[in-house]
């Protein structure tokens, strides 16, 4: 398997406020990563390394086997798709569910050139892929939270990216959205073998599909591992400082604090 | 009545009225849909100094202007993403020391400060055909910016940050507008005003936004306002002899008031129960 990411003593600084504390990390082609950690752990910094959105005061990042420097930045964002927490939209900005899902084109297309019908069709089916080809001509300000985080997904498909990064995207969503979304996610990753990095700091929304779960705490990531090692008592509690149960419902392994 | 249309300054300043109310318009949805409404005073006042202490420097104050409005424009953007700020307040912090200068080039003026002010309150009927070329120059290059880049822009003013992890790039996108807007100001300066400009950046665009989800109508309906601002501002100025600038602006709110008030994004869906 390839080294699709390689992240070695990055530490990420907002002025006081250290956010990631020398860490490292390596990321092979097809895994799909789960980042779980209390509010503050640094996960979404962790994602914005990754893209180059997010700037390293120290240590290297590699993407796809090169590193990530001003003059290659814009190429490699065009191969990953990201997926930022909940967008706040005017709800009369002026831009359709079709326009916004198009824009994952445009980094790829390059300045001065238009839209083929080529990427129409990429635009089409990534939106086919989500479910929300009914909704291409509304406003997207008009959507519930739960549609316009699939219209994300899919602006993100559409780039036809290596790797997806999702953060947190079923934060602000109903029970019935964050279920649907994360069977979204399972199934965009079996059909696409999509390398994927999933944040989030609730440990029943990690998708069935992950293989991999990295545990940040105050900028550090405190355990790597396979899935089935993670979901351990002792190992959680200390992550959430807060006793963790783990249970078995129907096959499907829950974890949470134990006065739930 | 028709007559006065063979008058050289009437017919520069129908031209004016077209281009510049064009430019503005079109910049002006820029400027709403970025939510940096006082970019445009900043810019204004940034052209005054300039063309003040152009004067004072005995250098062409449109030059000083250009070049004080443009080193402004360079300034909020980067300023705004190296120190984290909303855009807003390095606007508010270059509006500030643009006018501090702008004052303290007032001070050193002696005399009569007459050339100076001109750049604040502008006169469409006493602009020059070398402005009128700089407006339909000015016109054609945001009118093509606008088309060979429509799809940078749109992404950029729905979300930079979308815009940049697509690939685009962003933050050459954002300070290129700035530039072109500052450009616009100025270039604008004699025909408006320095005060006045703001006004016809903000409300075509803000009437446009309120008919419309569809972001091409809104540049088209947008330059149509502002050409329309434009015209019957300098009309009826000249029907009941008032100082054109302010007609133009006062023109330009009525547009908006009547936009507002017939705006199918402001309807609300009855609920009738059965």
């Amino acid at each position: 398997m390839k080294q699709f990411i390689e992240i070695a003593n990055v530490t990420v600084s907002y002025r006081e406020n250290i956010a990631l504390k020398n860490i490292s990390l390596n990321m092979e082609e097809g895994d799909f990563i789960s980042v779980i950690g209390p509010n503050g752990a640094g996960k979404t910094t962790l994602l914005t390394v990754i893209n180059g959105l997010g700037k390293i005061l120290s240590g290297s990042v590699k993407v796809f086997g090169t590193s990530l420097i001003t003059s290659n930045i814009n190429k490699i964002r065009t191969k990953i798709g990201y997926v930022s927490q909940h967008l706040n939209i005017d709800p009369r900005f002026p831009i359709s569910v079709r326009e916004v899902v198009k824009i994952g084109r445009f980094g790829k297309i390059g300045l001065f050139n238009h839209i083929s019908h080529k990427d129409e069709e990429i635009v089409d089916s990534a939106m086919e892929l989500v479910g929300i080809s009914k909704l291409a001509q509304r406003p997207i300000g008009h959507l519930s939270a739960g549609e316009q985080q699939k219209v994300e997904i899919a602006r993100a498909l559409a780039q036809q990216p290596e790797i997806m990064l999702l953060d947190e995207p079923t934060s602000n969503l109903d029970p019935k959205s964050q279920t649907d979304l994360i069977k979204l996610i399972d199934r965009i990753y079996k059909e696409k073998k999509l390398t994927t990095v999933f944040v989030t700091h609730i440990l029943s929304h990690i998708p069935t599909s992950c293989n991999k779960v990295v545990l940040m705490k105050r900028g550090k990531i405190i355990w790597f591992g396979g899935i089935k090692t993670a979901l351990n008592e002792e190992l959680l509690s200390d992550l959430y400082d807060c006793p963790i149960e783990i249970t078995n419902k129907r096959g499907r392994i829950l974890a949470q604090p134990k006065w739930w | 009545m028709f007559e006065i249309l063979q008058y050289k300054f009437i017919q520069r300043a129908i031209l004016a009225s077209i281009f510049g109310g064009a430019s503005c318009g079109i910049v002006g949805v820029w400027v709403i849909m970025l939510r940096i409404p006082f970019v445009g005073v900043a810019m204004s006042h940034a052209a005054f100094a300039g063309a003040i202490f152009g004067l004072l420097l005995h250098i062409n104050p449109l030059m000083m202007a250009i070049l004080f409005c443009l080193s402004s424009a360079l300034v909020i953007g980067p300023m705004a993403d190296k120190a984290d700020f909303d855009p807003n307040v390095s606007i508010g912090i270059v509006f500030s020391m643009v006018l501090g200068i702008a004052f303290l080039g007032m001070g050193l003026i002696k005399g009569p400060k007459t050339e100076a002010l001109k750049f604040i309150w502008g006169n469409i009927l006493t602009i020059s055909g070398k402005d009128v070329i700089l407006l339909i120059i000015m016109a054609f290059l945001i009118l093509l910016v606008s088309i060979f880049l429509f799809k940078e822009i749109q992404a950029v003013l729905f979300n930079r940050e979308i815009a940049s992890s697509v690939g685009i790039p962003q933050k050459l996108i954002f300070y290129f507008l700035l530039f072109i807007c500052g450009l616009t100001v100025t270039l604008n300066l004699n025909t408006i005003g320095g005060l006045l400009i703001f006004s016809l950046i903000i409300n075509p665009p803000s009437a446009a936004y309120q008919l419309t989800y569809n972001l091409k109508v809104i540049f088209g309906l947008s330059a149509i306002f502002g050409i329309s601002s434009c015209l019957l501002g300098l009309f009826f100025s000249y029907i009941f002899n008032v100082p054109s600038g302010a007609v133009i602006i006062i023109t330009s709110s009525l547009i908006f008031g009547l936009c507002l008030i017939f705006s199918p994004k402001r309807k609300v869906k009855k609920y009738e129960s059965t």
